[in-house]
Protein backbone atom coordinates (compact mmCIF):
# COMPACT_ATOMS: atom_id res chain seq x y z
CA UNK A 1 0.00 0.00 0.00
CA UNK A 2 2.75 2.43 0.97
CA UNK A 3 4.70 1.30 -2.08
CA UNK A 4 1.75 2.10 -4.32
CA UNK A 5 1.35 5.54 -2.78
CA UNK A 6 5.06 6.23 -3.11
CA UNK A 7 5.08 5.11 -6.74
CA UNK A 8 2.04 7.25 -7.54
CA UNK A 9 3.81 10.31 -6.12
CA UNK A 10 7.07 9.51 -7.94
CA UNK A 11 5.20 9.00 -11.22
CA UNK A 12 3.28 12.24 -10.81
CA UNK A 13 6.48 14.21 -10.17
CA UNK A 14 8.05 12.54 -13.22
CA UNK A 15 5.09 13.27 -15.48
CA UNK A 16 5.06 16.90 -14.32
CA UNK A 17 8.80 17.14 -15.06
CA UNK A 18 8.26 15.73 -18.55
CA UNK A 19 5.77 18.51 -19.33
CA UNK A 20 7.78 21.38 -17.79
CA UNK A 21 11.02 20.24 -19.46
CA UNK A 22 9.45 20.02 -22.92
CA UNK A 23 10.44 16.37 -23.18
CA UNK A 24 6.78 15.50 -23.79
CA UNK A 25 6.77 17.61 -26.93
CA UNK A 26 7.74 15.34 -29.84
CA UNK A 27 8.48 18.40 -32.00
CA UNK A 28 10.99 19.61 -29.42
CA UNK A 29 12.63 16.19 -29.23
CA UNK A 30 12.95 15.99 -33.00
CA UNK A 31 14.30 19.54 -33.17
CA UNK A 32 16.89 18.55 -30.60
CA UNK A 33 17.93 15.43 -32.50
CA UNK A 34 17.80 17.07 -35.92
CA UNK A 35 20.96 19.11 -35.48
CA UNK A 36 20.82 20.24 -39.12
CA UNK A 37 17.36 21.85 -38.85
CA UNK A 38 15.84 24.34 -36.39
CA UNK A 39 18.18 23.04 -33.72
CA UNK A 40 16.75 23.35 -30.22
CA UNK A 41 19.38 22.32 -27.62
CA UNK A 42 16.89 22.48 -24.70
CA UNK A 43 16.98 18.74 -24.09
CA UNK A 44 20.66 18.96 -23.18
CA UNK A 45 19.49 21.04 -20.23
CA UNK A 46 16.88 18.42 -19.34
CA UNK A 47 19.48 15.68 -19.28
CA UNK A 48 21.96 17.95 -17.48
CA UNK A 49 19.47 18.97 -14.79
CA UNK A 50 18.27 15.41 -14.29
CA UNK A 51 21.73 13.85 -14.12
CA UNK A 52 23.26 16.48 -11.79
CA UNK A 53 20.29 16.17 -9.42
CA UNK A 54 20.14 12.36 -9.52
CA UNK A 55 23.91 11.92 -9.24
CA UNK A 56 24.08 13.74 -5.91
CA UNK A 57 20.74 12.37 -4.70
CA UNK A 58 21.78 8.76 -5.37
CA UNK A 59 25.11 9.30 -3.59
CA UNK A 60 23.24 10.28 -0.44
CA UNK A 61 20.44 7.71 -0.72
CA UNK A 62 22.68 4.75 -1.59
CA UNK A 63 24.73 5.29 1.58
CA UNK A 64 21.76 3.84 3.44
CA UNK A 65 21.59 0.12 4.09
CA UNK A 66 18.12 -0.11 2.61
CA UNK A 67 15.39 2.07 1.15
CA UNK A 68 12.59 3.27 3.45
CA UNK A 69 9.92 0.82 2.27
CA UNK A 70 11.94 -2.22 1.16
CA UNK A 71 14.63 -4.48 2.62
CA UNK A 72 17.14 -3.83 -0.15
CA UNK A 73 18.01 -1.70 -3.17
CA UNK A 74 17.21 -3.26 -6.53
CA UNK A 75 20.08 -2.11 -8.71
CA UNK A 76 20.89 -3.47 -12.17
CA UNK A 77 23.61 -6.11 -12.02
CA UNK A 78 24.53 -6.51 -15.70
CA UNK A 79 27.89 -5.06 -16.65
CA UNK A 80 28.62 -6.62 -20.07
CA UNK A 81 28.77 -4.36 -23.11
CA UNK A 82 27.24 -7.02 -25.30
CA UNK A 83 25.63 -7.08 -28.72
CA UNK A 84 22.14 -6.99 -27.21
CA UNK A 85 22.80 -3.73 -25.40
CA UNK A 86 24.27 -2.06 -28.48
CA UNK A 87 21.65 -3.39 -30.92
CA UNK A 88 18.85 -2.53 -28.51
CA UNK A 89 20.13 1.01 -27.95
CA UNK A 90 20.50 1.52 -31.72
CA UNK A 91 16.94 0.28 -32.42
CA UNK A 92 15.59 2.46 -29.62
CA UNK A 93 17.49 5.48 -30.98
CA UNK A 94 16.02 4.87 -34.44
CA UNK A 95 12.46 4.70 -33.11
CA UNK A 96 13.01 7.74 -30.90
CA UNK A 97 14.47 9.79 -33.73
CA UNK A 98 11.71 8.77 -36.12
CA UNK A 99 8.83 9.76 -33.81
CA UNK A 100 10.13 12.11 -31.11
CA UNK A 101 8.58 9.75 -28.55
CA UNK A 102 10.25 7.66 -25.91
CA UNK A 103 8.23 5.55 -23.43
CA UNK A 104 7.78 8.09 -20.59
CA UNK A 105 6.53 11.01 -22.68
CA UNK A 106 4.24 8.66 -24.61
CA UNK A 107 2.52 7.64 -21.36
CA UNK A 108 2.38 11.23 -20.12
CA UNK A 109 1.03 12.22 -23.54
CA UNK A 110 -2.10 10.18 -22.76
CA UNK A 111 -3.10 13.17 -20.59
CA UNK A 112 -3.70 15.19 -23.76
CA UNK A 113 -6.39 12.79 -24.91
CA UNK A 114 -5.13 12.52 -28.48
CA UNK A 115 -4.52 9.45 -30.59
CA UNK A 116 -0.79 9.68 -31.43
CA UNK A 117 0.60 8.47 -28.06
CA UNK A 118 -1.96 5.64 -28.03
CA UNK A 119 -0.81 4.42 -31.43
CA UNK A 120 2.81 4.74 -30.37
CA UNK A 121 2.24 2.75 -27.16
CA UNK A 122 0.24 0.05 -28.97
CA UNK A 123 3.10 -0.31 -31.47
CA UNK A 124 5.62 -0.41 -28.63
CA UNK A 125 3.59 -3.21 -27.05
CA UNK A 126 3.84 -5.11 -30.37
CA UNK A 127 7.61 -4.67 -30.15
CA UNK A 128 7.58 -6.17 -26.64
CA UNK A 129 5.44 -9.11 -27.80
CA UNK A 130 7.80 -9.78 -30.71
CA UNK A 131 10.79 -9.70 -28.34
CA UNK A 132 9.05 -12.08 -25.94
CA UNK A 133 8.62 -14.59 -28.75
CA UNK A 134 12.18 -14.41 -30.00
CA UNK A 135 14.50 -17.13 -28.71
CA UNK A 136 17.60 -16.35 -26.59
CA UNK A 137 16.13 -13.74 -24.33
CA UNK B 1 9.41 19.98 -38.34
CA UNK B 2 7.67 22.77 -36.50
CA UNK B 3 10.31 25.09 -34.94
CA UNK B 4 10.38 25.14 -31.13
CA UNK B 5 11.68 27.76 -28.74
CA UNK B 6 14.96 27.27 -26.86
CA UNK B 7 13.97 26.96 -23.19
CA UNK B 8 17.14 26.39 -21.13
CA UNK B 9 15.73 27.42 -17.73
CA UNK B 10 12.42 25.59 -17.97
CA UNK B 11 14.13 22.52 -19.39
CA UNK B 12 16.73 22.52 -16.63
CA UNK B 13 14.04 22.88 -13.96
CA UNK B 14 12.05 20.10 -15.63
CA UNK B 15 15.17 17.94 -15.70
CA UNK B 16 15.79 18.54 -11.99
CA UNK B 17 12.16 17.53 -11.39
CA UNK B 18 12.78 14.23 -13.22
CA UNK B 19 15.83 13.77 -11.00
CA UNK B 20 13.78 14.37 -7.84
CA UNK B 21 11.37 11.65 -8.94
CA UNK B 22 14.25 9.24 -9.58
CA UNK B 23 15.70 9.99 -6.13
CA UNK B 24 12.27 9.53 -4.52
CA UNK B 25 11.82 6.10 -6.09
CA UNK B 26 15.30 5.03 -4.97
CA UNK B 27 14.92 6.44 -1.44
CA UNK B 28 11.52 4.89 -0.76
CA UNK B 29 11.51 1.75 -2.86
CA UNK B 30 15.09 1.15 -3.93
CA UNK B 31 14.07 1.14 -7.59
CA UNK B 32 15.50 2.63 -10.76
CA UNK B 33 13.07 5.02 -12.48
CA UNK B 34 13.33 3.28 -15.84
CA UNK B 35 10.04 3.79 -17.64
CA UNK B 36 10.41 1.14 -20.35
CA UNK B 37 11.27 -1.47 -17.72
CA UNK B 38 8.36 -0.38 -15.53
CA UNK B 39 5.92 -0.65 -18.46
CA UNK B 40 7.23 -4.02 -19.59
CA UNK B 41 7.25 -5.55 -16.12
CA UNK B 42 3.78 -4.16 -15.36
CA UNK B 43 2.49 -5.82 -18.52
CA UNK B 44 4.14 -9.22 -18.35
CA UNK B 45 4.85 -9.95 -14.69
CA UNK B 46 2.32 -10.34 -11.90
CA UNK B 47 4.85 -9.84 -9.17
CA UNK B 48 5.26 -6.16 -8.32
CA UNK B 49 2.65 -5.08 -10.84
CA UNK B 50 0.65 -2.81 -8.52
CA UNK B 51 3.26 -0.19 -7.72
CA UNK B 52 4.39 -0.06 -11.34
CA UNK B 53 0.83 0.56 -12.54
CA UNK B 54 0.52 3.29 -9.92
CA UNK B 55 3.71 4.90 -11.20
CA UNK B 56 2.29 4.88 -14.74
CA UNK B 57 -1.01 6.35 -13.51
CA UNK B 58 1.13 9.04 -11.86
CA UNK B 59 2.83 9.81 -15.18
CA UNK B 60 -0.53 10.59 -16.76
CA UNK B 61 -1.71 12.48 -13.67
CA UNK B 62 1.50 14.53 -13.56
CA UNK B 63 1.04 15.25 -17.25
CA UNK B 64 -2.50 16.48 -16.67
CA UNK B 65 -1.41 18.65 -13.71
CA UNK B 66 1.52 20.02 -15.73
CA UNK B 67 -0.78 20.77 -18.65
CA UNK B 68 -3.23 22.69 -16.46
CA UNK B 69 -0.56 24.63 -14.55
CA UNK B 70 1.66 25.56 -17.49
CA UNK B 71 -0.79 25.51 -20.39
CA UNK B 72 1.82 23.67 -22.48
CA UNK B 73 -0.18 21.71 -24.99
CA UNK B 74 1.82 19.16 -26.94
CA UNK B 75 -1.14 17.28 -28.23
CA UNK B 76 -1.15 18.13 -31.88
CA UNK B 77 1.36 17.60 -34.64
CA UNK B 78 0.20 18.71 -38.01
CA UNK B 79 0.56 16.19 -40.78
CA UNK B 80 2.96 13.84 -39.02
CA UNK B 81 2.66 10.47 -40.76
CA UNK B 82 1.06 7.84 -38.58
CA UNK B 83 3.06 5.12 -40.36
CA UNK B 84 6.24 6.58 -38.81
CA UNK B 85 4.62 6.54 -35.36
CA UNK B 86 3.82 2.84 -35.81
CA UNK B 87 7.25 1.81 -37.13
CA UNK B 88 9.00 3.95 -34.52
CA UNK B 89 6.84 2.54 -31.74
CA UNK B 90 7.69 -1.05 -32.69
CA UNK B 91 11.40 -0.13 -32.85
CA UNK B 92 11.24 1.49 -29.40
CA UNK B 93 9.53 -1.62 -28.02
CA UNK B 94 12.12 -3.96 -29.54
CA UNK B 95 15.05 -1.72 -28.67
CA UNK B 96 14.23 -0.89 -25.05
CA UNK B 97 13.44 -4.52 -24.44
CA UNK B 98 16.69 -5.78 -25.97
CA UNK B 99 18.86 -2.96 -24.62
CA UNK B 100 17.24 -3.04 -21.15
CA UNK B 101 16.30 0.63 -21.02
CA UNK B 102 15.46 3.98 -22.50
CA UNK B 103 16.13 7.66 -21.86
CA UNK B 104 15.05 7.43 -18.21
CA UNK B 105 16.67 4.17 -17.12
CA UNK B 106 19.93 4.50 -19.06
CA UNK B 107 19.98 8.27 -19.62
CA UNK B 108 19.01 9.66 -16.22
CA UNK B 109 19.46 6.86 -13.68
CA UNK B 110 22.27 4.92 -15.36
CA UNK B 111 24.52 7.89 -16.09
CA UNK B 112 23.95 9.13 -12.54
CA UNK B 113 25.17 5.77 -11.23
CA UNK B 114 28.14 6.08 -13.62
CA UNK B 115 27.14 2.76 -15.18
CA UNK B 116 29.34 2.08 -18.20
CA UNK B 117 26.54 0.10 -19.88
CA UNK B 118 24.18 3.04 -19.58
CA UNK B 119 26.73 5.60 -20.75
CA UNK B 120 27.51 3.47 -23.82
CA UNK B 121 23.79 2.88 -24.49
CA UNK B 122 23.10 6.62 -24.25
CA UNK B 123 25.89 7.47 -26.70
CA UNK B 124 24.53 4.86 -29.12
CA UNK B 125 20.85 5.82 -28.97
CA UNK B 126 21.66 9.53 -29.14
CA UNK B 127 23.88 9.05 -32.20
CA UNK B 128 21.35 6.87 -34.02
CA UNK B 129 18.55 9.21 -32.90
CA UNK B 130 20.36 12.22 -34.39
CA UNK B 131 20.94 10.35 -37.63
CA UNK B 132 17.37 9.07 -37.99
CA UNK B 133 15.71 12.34 -36.90
CA UNK B 134 17.81 14.30 -39.37
CA UNK B 135 16.88 11.89 -42.18
CA UNK B 136 13.21 11.93 -41.14
CA UNK B 137 13.17 15.75 -41.16
CA UNK B 138 14.74 15.76 -44.64
CA UNK B 139 12.15 13.33 -45.99
CA UNK B 140 9.20 15.14 -44.40
CA UNK B 141 10.19 18.63 -45.55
Amino acid sequence: MKNNMSALIAGTIFGFGLIVSGMSNPDKVMNFLNVFGHWDPSLLFVLGGAVICTFFGYRIVLKRNAPLLEREFFLPIKTALDKRLLTGAALFGAGWGMTGFCPGPAITGLAFGVVEPIIFLASMLCGYLIMNRLPHK
Amino acid sequence: MFPTEFTPYLSFIGGVTLGLSAIWLMLFQGRIAGISGIIKTALFQKDGRAWRLMFLVGLVLGGAIGFHLTGFDFSYREGFPISLVIIGGVLVGLGTSMGSGCTSGHGVCGISRLSIRSIVATVVYLSVGILVASLTAKVLL
